[in-house]
């Protein structure tokens, strides 16, 4: 598919490494030369440098042979004018844009279909809706859902204290008395497929399939109290905390806001009746002493400062507190982040990245693509949800007698309302949904792909 | 340094060799050329052997690869393809010593046609073939040609850009389109066509089926090997003419042809280089036609030796249809002059280049402005569009590298104690990838008087221009192979 990206900053990097590795036709479009060539060193790209709102610049980025438009410049109002302009030029075209303005996110809806948008995203409140899911369940680092919400993954770390330390796949049930399945592992920075006789050690990171209604028996399980927080300390105010907090309000949790920036404050504090704002430095001590880090139950850092945000976190974990959620928005999480205690990390950049992968996707397969995906495992693996459809081979044939390729797992089968974790015997029939886990670079694109 | 991913590479390339040199084969099997089947049959395998097994190597290679990878990797695998290429040359003993089947063959991919050998057409027909399809590869380079195949450049890396760049010559090389495969494909398809159409052409003037292919395989890639003893003197004006034309369509950068394809006809008009590059044509023309007045006998005669002298030095291809050593001095000037400049960027030709030098020649003017003028912010333009100063400085040192690379090979050619015209003329000849040169180099002669030292500096000459001087340079520097 033909694809132009607009700016070329954190995201619009991350978005090209992904569609360029998938083998779309990418075209960038940047302001900044420099930013443009050591791009092109990297990927196999065409860059072109200019106002990626003019007719002039789409028009050599060849606009109208293009499919999809994204526009993930720093501006909001740029991003809506380059998806108007282009969507001007040619009406066939789908686009993209980013719009992160709260005063623009009320009427985002009615944007979309004034402007011609296919879709627009916004990073930090999808990044917001993700901690306030996270926030409900506190024990696991990271949740996504499939099947309207019937089914998760979570992600989960062995600690010494964990009961599954030592334990092999196969007498997992007789701990956590729950139907679940480990599709992935992440030990020492790779991810591993098990199989039932791999055994767990401590500093695994775990990605559970589990059904939705299932996950507090999981949790007690593993012995893990769960108590929903009740006060939550955010450090830092900017456009996530301000997403978050207007959330975690409406379900009336205590939320209190450290922010550096005076006028933010005022602002913040105009805009969020219920939620305590405190002016100071969140790095210091005696501000998060003040702020109640003892005595609160979760902990988000989400300030600017990838490195500030780690460092209040190792705080925030050696002070006792049992949740702790780290924003992280240059650095990908990688081995060194692994051995530090940083709780659940967000990226704002990766979700919203995986959020438009997966439109694209969606775009190039309109029959059959995959309805929602997930990295996971720090992007070493995929997690994808496919209806089964009349084109889907080998339906109501047991899974122990197909072949499926190589490092990819059926983790779970919807029918109706009812969740099954699979075993050899399962099998799956039209309008049922699968989720699939595949480890490496293997994309899938549709149900049959998994097959050899 | 990244060995594996450099030796898979090579390997490629030696397999693309391995597989071009089969028609060779068969041709001399057709032929029941003994000596000559059985030096392919060696080649062949032996390409074959070191392909596979340099590909095993690199199996597992990583695929971090960066511009001095891409670099050093152009230039050893041009001087390894003509290592092994010239094989058949020495087995088949049609050039018995080794050094002169080098150079022959160095010739050959770098699309020089300069040769060494006293009687063409005493070869065998799949060595003269072999000779010929050397000129074809190397013009368009055979990086481009491995980037075009499916197997290389996957996932979506841009190292394959650092490929293009080494091999494609010009001061700005960019892609045609977003993806490296497509575009190496789009430049190969073009190339193909325009030498398909070349051969028809040249066949509906009654020229014999196997030199209207050879002869259309030198002009495509602006080579110049003839498999004539006069070159091109025998053949009658149309076929003459027909050559002359594809010279210069060869001597265009490729990407007019693609904004053509687009329609995109008022861009391609506009370019300042095709304007420069025509405009220099024309005028070396009418200016040679004015010079040699009652040189020949009738006025078409004329204009069609200058015409056709025109096209083949300043594409630096290189056939004659004329000994030009015996024109007027001022002719000889103008085509000195040529041989320097060369065409366009982007082409398959040699030399500086009408781009680089348009580039240069504006820098200078800017910068005799700003001496007049030193408040004033002055850009140079090109097509409209602002140049950025890092490609001027590139330009700029590449004059430089360019001219002490020059005298340094003048003066050791200089040893051999030939006249100053033509050792300058041979190392002119050389380094731009035309052939020919002037007085003991010149058309109706050949480089086989020179020492074995001069011939080797002439090896480096030609790799160091068609490459584009720094991907030979770097070989050099300790740097490039210290590991990090």
């Amino acid at each position: 598919m033909k694809i132009i990206v607009a700016g070329d900053g954190k995201l619009g990097l991350t978005l090209t490494r992904q569609l360029a590795l998938e083998g779309h036709d990418l075209t960038l479009i940047d302001a900044n030369a420099k930013v443009l060539e050591s791009i092109q060193e990297r990927y196999d790209v065409m860059v072109i440098q200019g106002n990626c709102a003019t007719m002039d610049v789409l028009q050599h980025a060849g606009i109208k042979e293009t499919d999809l438009l994204i526009a993930m410049t720093g501006a909001d109002e740029i991003n809506l004018l380059c998806c108007m302009t282009a969507h001007g030029i040619n009406p066939a075209i789908h686009t993209i844009a980013r719009v992160r303005n709260p005063e623009y996110t009320e009427q985002i809806y009615k944007m979309r279909d004034m402007f011609g948008l296919s879709m627009a995203v916004n990073p930090e409140r999808q990044a917001a809706v993700e901690i306030g899911r996270l926030l409900k369940y506190p024990g696991f680092l990271k949740r996504d859902t499939f099947a309207k919400g019937r089914v998760e993954i979570v992600e989960l770390r062995l600690d010494e204290k964990s009961k599954l330390c030592n334990v092999a796949l196969n007498d997992m049930y007789s701990i956590v008395r729950c139907k679940i399945l480990v599709c992935t592992v992440l030990r020492n920075g790779a991810a591993v497929a098990p199989d039932g006789n791999f055994i767990l050690r401590e500093g695994d990171r775990i990605f559970v399939t589990a059904p939705s209604n299932e996950l507090t028996k999981l949790l007690r399980g593993l012995g893990i109290i769960t108590h929903k927080a009740k006060r939550v300390l955010v450090c830092g105010g900017g456009r996530v905390s301000f997403y978050l907090a207007k959330q975690l309000e409406k379900s009336g949790i205590a939320v209190q806001i450290i922010e550096q920036d005076p006028e933010r404050c005022t602002m913040l504090a105009g805009l969020l009746p219920h939620t305590d704002i405190f002016q100071g430095d969140a790095s210091s001590e005696f501000q998060l002493e003040q702020g109640g880090i003892s005595d609160c139950d979760a902990l988000v850092t989400l300030t600017g400062i990838d490195e500030l945000n780690m460092i209040i976190s190792l705080y925030g974990s050696s002070c006792g507190v049992s949740q702790v959620i780290t924003k992280l928005g240059r650095m990908n999480s990688n081995n060194i982040l692994d051995k530090l205690s940083l709780g659940s990390i967000i990226s704002p950049r990766e979700l919203c990245c995986n959020t438009i992968v997966r439109y694209v996707r969606a775009m190039q397969n309109q029959t059959g693509a995959a309805r929602t995906v997930y990295s996971i495992a720090d992007g070493q693996a995929e997690a994808m949800e496919f209806l089964v459809d009349e084109h889907t081979l080998h339906c109501g044939e047991p899974l122990k007698q197909l072949k499926i390729k190589k490092n990819v797992l059926v983790a779970c089968i919807t029918t109706g309302s009812r969740q099954q974790i699979p075993n050899g015997d399962s099998f799956f029939c039209e309008g049922d949904s699968v989720i699939i886990v595949t480890n490496g670079d293997r994309v899938i694109y549709q149900l049959n792909d998994i097959f050899e | 340094m990244n060995y594996k991913m450099m030796g898979r590479f090579i390997g490629q390339i030696l397999l693309v060799q391995c597989i071009f040199m089969v028609p060779a084969l068969v041709m001399s099997l057709c032929m029941k050329e003994e000596s000559s089947v059985r030096s392919f049959l060696i080649t062949i395998a032996l390409l074959g052997i070191l392909g596979l097994g340099l590909r095993r190597l690199g199996r597992s290679a990583k695929n971090r690869f960066y511009a001095r990878d891409g670099l050093i990797c152009v230039g050893v695998s041009w001087i390894i393809m003509s290592v092994l290429g010239c094989l058949p040359f020495y087995l088949s003993g049609a050039i018995p010593s080794y050094i002169d089947a080098l150079f022959e063959m160095v010739s050959g991919f770098t699309t020089t046609g300069a040769s060494v050998l006293e009687d063409v057409e005493a070869l065998p027909y799949g060595i003269l073939y072999w000779r010929s399809f050397s000129h074809w590869l190397g013009g368009m380079g055979v990086l481009v040609f491995l980037l075009a195949m499916p197997i290389a450049g996957e996932g979506g890396s841009g190292f394959t850009m650092h490929l293009l760049r080494a091999e494609s010559s010009g001061p700005n090389v960019g892609k045609l389109v977003p993806r490296m495969k497509s575009t190496a494909q789009i430049l190969y398809i073009l190339y193909i066509v325009l030498t398909v159409l070349n051969v028809i052409f040249l066949l509906a003037g009654g020229m014999p089926v196997f030199d209207a292919v050879c002869t259309a395989l030198g002009t495509a890639g602006t080579g110049g090997f003839g498999i004539k003893a006069d070159s091109m003197a025998g053949y009658g004006p149309y076929i003459q003419n027909v050559c002359t034309v594809f010279m210069l369509l060869f001597g265009v950068n490729f990407s007019c042809y693609y904004l053509l394809l687009l329609r995109q006809v008022k861009s391609v008009l506009k370019d300042e280089e095709l304007r420069l590059y025509l405009g220099i044509v024309a005028g070396s023309i009418l200016l040679i036609v004015w010079n040699l007045r009652g040189f020949y006998d009738t006025l078409e005669e004329t204009v069609r030796h200058a015409a056709f002298q025109v096209a083949s030095i300043i594409t630096t291809t290189g056939y004659a249809t004329t000994d030009y050593d015996l024109w007027p001095g001022f002719s000889k000037g103008i085509l000195l002059f040529l041989m320097i400049i060369g065409a366009c960027a982007g082409s398959t030709s040699g030399g500086f280049k009408c781009g680089r030098a348009l580039l240069i020649v504006k820098n200078m003017l800017r910068s005799v402005r700003q001496i007049i003028q030193p408040q004033k912010v002055q850009v140079v333009r090109l097509n409209g569009q602002r140049v950025d100063e890092k490609v001027l400085a590139n330009a700029n040192t590449f004059l430089a590298a360019y001219v002490v690379i020059f005298i340094a090979s003048f003066l050791l050619v200089s040893l051999d104690g030939f006249s100053m015209m033509t050792n300058f003329s041979a190392v002119l000849a050389c380094f731009n990838n035309i052939g020919p040169g002037f007085e003991t180099v010149g058309p109706a002669c050949n480089f086989g008087a020179f020492s074995v030292l001069s011939k080797l500096v002439l090896i480096m000459d030609m790799l160091a221009g068609r490459l584009e001087i720094f991907p030979i340079l770097i070989l050099f520097s300790r740097t490039a192979w210290r590991r990090k």
